[in-house]
């Protein structure tokens, strides 16, 4: 059986929403528990308390955290139902140093998008989309980062696909017309009910956004 | 058939040296191909044209970067002697400890290193945090996974030669045996090991480059 399993958890986290589409395509059952970000709970702390981040995947007592790492987890534990990682492993290091590309580029120039001004979001703006053509690169005529099959790269990315609107308000720049096959990859993912239940409503991720950009002070 | 493994490092890289290991703990014979980074082979930037950062490990042609993804790729492809543990939260743990060495401590004892002396304080005190944290970890074994050596020794295999290099050029103990008795007493078992000794690049030459690198990240750093 499953046994129990609790996903610590933000609305709005690209990072927890990986999490939630991979359990919903492993269709494990688990319990969702929200933090109230940017305030923390004395659980998060104590169920990560080196890095007091989300998501935590908690299952049978035991954290597991870093989303990446938790997403290997779900998938080696229900390995049987909708593999995300291929077997073959040099396809797994790809897959593994797509996901690292994701974290590296993707998330950290989306933060200075909405958190940055004047020259380094500029900056930030050109180099995201640079960065979301390298993975129009990379996908080239393929449906799914993974191939035929939605997969680990897949789960990894389609997360942010939901905080482009609040990038593109916070940059004032549009993003799809730059970038149509990411839009028409994305849109294919969102057809999955794995993707279009776990991914948080655009307008609220951007209500997040301007909560965080009070508590961090940015203008 | 026999498959062609090729690895390109530079001499003195802690990262290249998690592959060496590996590769000697599995008995895979290989190719080594040292590239100098000023000058990086065409080789090298076919294989990795995105960074051009080494390690690579190459095999049949086809590339993978990044050490500790080289590490699993290399855990998975010969499958004898593992390195990662098969339970998958233990397999969790390694890699978040791994990525903990990576991210967290190697970063704060980097940042100690190159601090000039008025901030070398603040820097000491979250680079003891995190070797605390470490230390924590090893508490009742021998390696950190057990009684052999594995994908998390490999990962912090750097602490075992690095560490004590820069503290050299600080004059500076960091990791002494009072403070960190468990990590004092793993880098012993590993630096005995005939599998990772005789790996080690020459000291001397690696306290002349560290030096150097110091010197300059101070002389760049602007004073406040």
């Amino acid at each position: 059986m499953d046994g129990e399993v609790i996903l610590l958890d933000a609305y709005a986290s690209m990072f927890g929403m990986r999490l939630r589409i991979a359990l919903a395509e492993k269709g494990v059952k688990y319990e969702y528990r929200e933090e109230n970000l940017p305030k923390k709970s004395p659980f998060l702390f104590q169920m990560n308390p080196i890095h007091k981040k989300v998501p935590v995947l908690i299952h049978n007592g035991k954290p597991i955290c870093e989303s990446l790492i938790a997403l290997q987890y779900i998938d080696e534990v229900w390995h049987d139902k909708n593999p995300l990682l291929p077997s073959d492993p040099y396809k797994r290091a790809q897959a593994r140093l797509w996901a690292d590309f994701v974290d590296q580029k993707v998330h950290i120039l989306g933060r200075k998008i909405w958190s940055a001004k004047g020259e380094e979001q500029e900056a930030a703006k050109k180099e995201f989309i640079e960065a979301l053509k390298v993975l129009e690169g990379e996908l080239g005529e393929k449906p799914y980062f993974g191939g035929e099959e939605f997969g680990y790269v897949d789960v990894a990315l389609i997360p942010f696909y939901s905080w482009f609107h609040a990038y593109e308000t916070c940059g004032n720049f549009k993003i799809g017309t730059q970038c149509p096959k990411f839009v028409a990859w994305a849109k294919r993912c969102m057809q999955r009910e794995s993707v279009s239940k776990s991914l948080a409503d655009p307008e609220k991720v951007y209500d997040f956004v301007l909560i965080l950009k009070k508590h961090f002070g940015v203008e | 058939m026999a498959e062609e493994v090729k690895l390109f490092r530079t001499w003195s890289s802690p990262y290249a040296l998690r592959i060496v290991w590996a590769l000697k703990l599995k008995g895979i014979e290989y190719e080594t191909i040292f590239e100098d980074l000023t000058n990086k082979s065409p080789s090298l930037l076919q294989y990795n044209p995105t960074h051009g950062k080494v390690p690579v490990l190459v095999r049949d042609g086809k590339p993978v970067c990044e050490s500790l993804v080289i590490l699993e790729y290399v855990d998975e492809t010969w499958k004898h002697n593992p390195l990662l543990p098969q339970d998958p939260y233990e397999k969790s743990m390694a890699r978040f400890w791994a990525n903990f060495g990576d991210d967290k401590l190697m970063k704060s004892i980097w940042q100690l290193f190159i601090a000039h002396e008025k901030d070398q304080d603040v820097a000491a005190v979250a680079a003891l945090e995190n070797l605390k944290i470490v230390e924590e970890q090893l508490k009742g074994k021998k390696f950190f996974h057990g009684e052999t050596i594995g994908y998390l020794d490999l990962a912090f295999g750097w602490i075992a030669n690095l560490v004590s290099i820069l503290e050299e050029i600080m004059s500076l103990k960091l990791v002494d045996g009072e403070r960190f008795p468990h990590l004092s007493s793993w880098i012993q078992h590993f630096i005995d090991a005939p599998v990772i000794r005789d790996c080690w690049p020459p000291r001397d030459k690696m306290i002349i480059k560290f030096q150097v690198m110091r010197e300059n990240y101070l002389a760049a750093a602007t004073p406040k």
